[in-house]
């Protein structure tokens, strides 16, 4: 079976159980709604300043609720023993780790686009002239986390406290994206719009690099 | 059953005498260097010879965070522990420098900035980079098995080495955009501070080596006592 294939079986045996448990898209959703609301105490949400800080917490939370909701990534698979079968199956080991990539970059950016709307709303910026700008930064930006928050599940799985452990790995890797998310957000919301090229590029590079060295060390982490 | 005396892997010193002896001769001549023969700076005074030692140990730190990287990838294409020991003890020996870094950092700054701390790119990239490694170690104390956590810490090492370039580049362009103290006047270094500079690289070089070499072999005995320890177990089974 070629990698592509074997990725996208893989894919949507992930997408069937998160559908049909529907467990952990919701549970994420509701995480973040309540990190934006606890960080409307930090300041005064209305006022203009929500541009200039808005998109850095609206990150922030993001970056949080990845590094909670890819825990079970790896994990959903050891409470039965399925990832022995797994990796059983005559395929490219790096295909179980990339369908599982596919799947976290697609339930993240899920989660986000449900709550950008809401983070609009109550933060009060205007988000529908430039949405195709934001959705580009948000596909950049959740590439990045869901290719290190996948290979760092998988290394957190096979450790002790792995819940604590996981944030800890992933966060401070992941200052870069939250940086430069957050750089170009802010010049999309800013007033004239602009999508800043630097940024986009950086992120960009970012996640080539990760991709790649999940590539290159993915067929190591499943073994047993 | 006869139990079979294991011969023990003989372990040779872990650093000659000399480079011990070198090591302590280069630390005194770069602390007479940057305590006395260097002269004065002008603006910050007295202060600015802590200088020597912070900028050498940083450097120090990064090349033991280089060679982390260097045995995690030597770790997963050969799988011979002694690259997963040389990691450990690189990356315990690169956050010990980057937290001399960071303790002599804002020693410095207080007199001359007024303040311990400020978000500027260099001491908060530092910093970041300082986390990472310390985030390794402890990923190191939560695996048991000793394969496995030199697999998973190889990997992690490796990622965290990649990091290092784009955490500089973001904090750089992010913070540049910033106000920002001005480090540094600009002026003509005395040619004796720059030679200062070096002697200090190369006496925290030597101290790198030596304590790498040392944690090195620590490492080595651990996992020959665990090794011994299984094999008993397993014989008064």
């Amino acid at each position: 079976m070629t990698l592509a294939r074997a990725t996208s079986v893989i894919l949507a045996k992930e997408l069937r159980t998160e559908f049909r448990s529907r467990q952990l898209l919701g549970t994420t959703a509701v995480f973040v709604l309540i990190v934006i609301v606890l960080f409307s105490f930090t300041f005064n949400p209305t006022s203009t300043e929500s541009r200039r800080f808005g998109p850095g917490l609206l990150w922030l939370a993001f970056l949080f609720a990845g590094s909670l909701m890819l825990q079970s990534s790896f994990l959903r698979e050891q409470t039965n023993d399925t990832l022995a079968a797994l990796r059983l199956a005559p395929i490219d080991p790096f295909s179980i780790i990339a369908g599982k990539m596919a799947a976290n970059f697609l339930f993240l950016l899920l989660v986000e686009v449900i709550l950008l709307p809401v983070f609009a709303v109550l933060y009060n910026v205007a988000i529908l002239p430039v949405l195709p700008q934001l959705l580009l930064v948000l596909v950049m930006g959740t590439i990045g986390l869901a290719a290190t928050g996948t290979v760092f599940s998988a290394v957190a799985a096979q450790a002790r406290l792995r819940e604590l452990l996981l944030p800890l790995l992933l966060l401070p890797v992941l200052a870069p994206v939250l940086i430069a998310s957050t750089e170009a957000t802010i010049g999309v919301l800013q007033d004239p719009s602009e999508l800043s090229l630097v940024w986009l590029t950086f992120l960009a590079c970012f996640d080539l690099i990760f991709l790649t060295a999940a590539w290159m060390v993915g067929e190591y982490l499943l073994e047993e | 059953m006869a139990t079979q005396v294991q011969t023990l892997p003989t372990t040779r010193p872990a650093i000659s005498v000399p480079s011990v002896l070198l090591m302590f001769f280069l630390l005194a001549a770069a602390s007479y260097g940057a305590l006395i023969w260097a002269p004065t700076e002008n603006t910050m005074g007295i202060v600015q010879r802590i200088f020597y030692f912070h900028v050498a140990s940083a450097w120090s730190g990064f090349i033991s965070f280089f060679i982390v990287f260097f045995g995690s990838v030597a770790y997963l294409r050969t799988r011979a522990p002694k690259w997963d020991w040389l990691s450990v003890a690189s990356a315990e020996v690169g956050v010990a420098f980057f937290t001399v870094v960071l303790v002599t950092g804002p020693i410095w700054a207080k007199p001359v900035w007024g303040i311990w701390w400020t978000w500027d790119a260099r001491l908060t990239s530092s910093f970041l980079l300082w986390v990472l490694f310390v985030s390794y170690l402890v990923l190191r104390t939560l695996v048991e098995e000793p394969e496995r956590r030199a697999l998973v810490s190889a990997v992690f090492g490796i990622f965290a080495a990649l990091d290092i370039p784009l955490v500089y580049f973001s904090i750089w362009w992010f913070r540049t955009q910033h106000p920002q103290p001005v480090i540094g006047d600009g002026g003509k270094l005395d040619a004796r501070m720059g030679w200062v500079l070096l002697l200090c690289w190369a006496a925290t070089l030597g101290v790198m080596v030596v304590l790498i070499r040392l944690r090195y072999r620590l490492e080595a005995l651990r996992s020959e006592v665990d090794a011994l320890r299984m094999e008993s177990a397993r014989s008064t089974r």
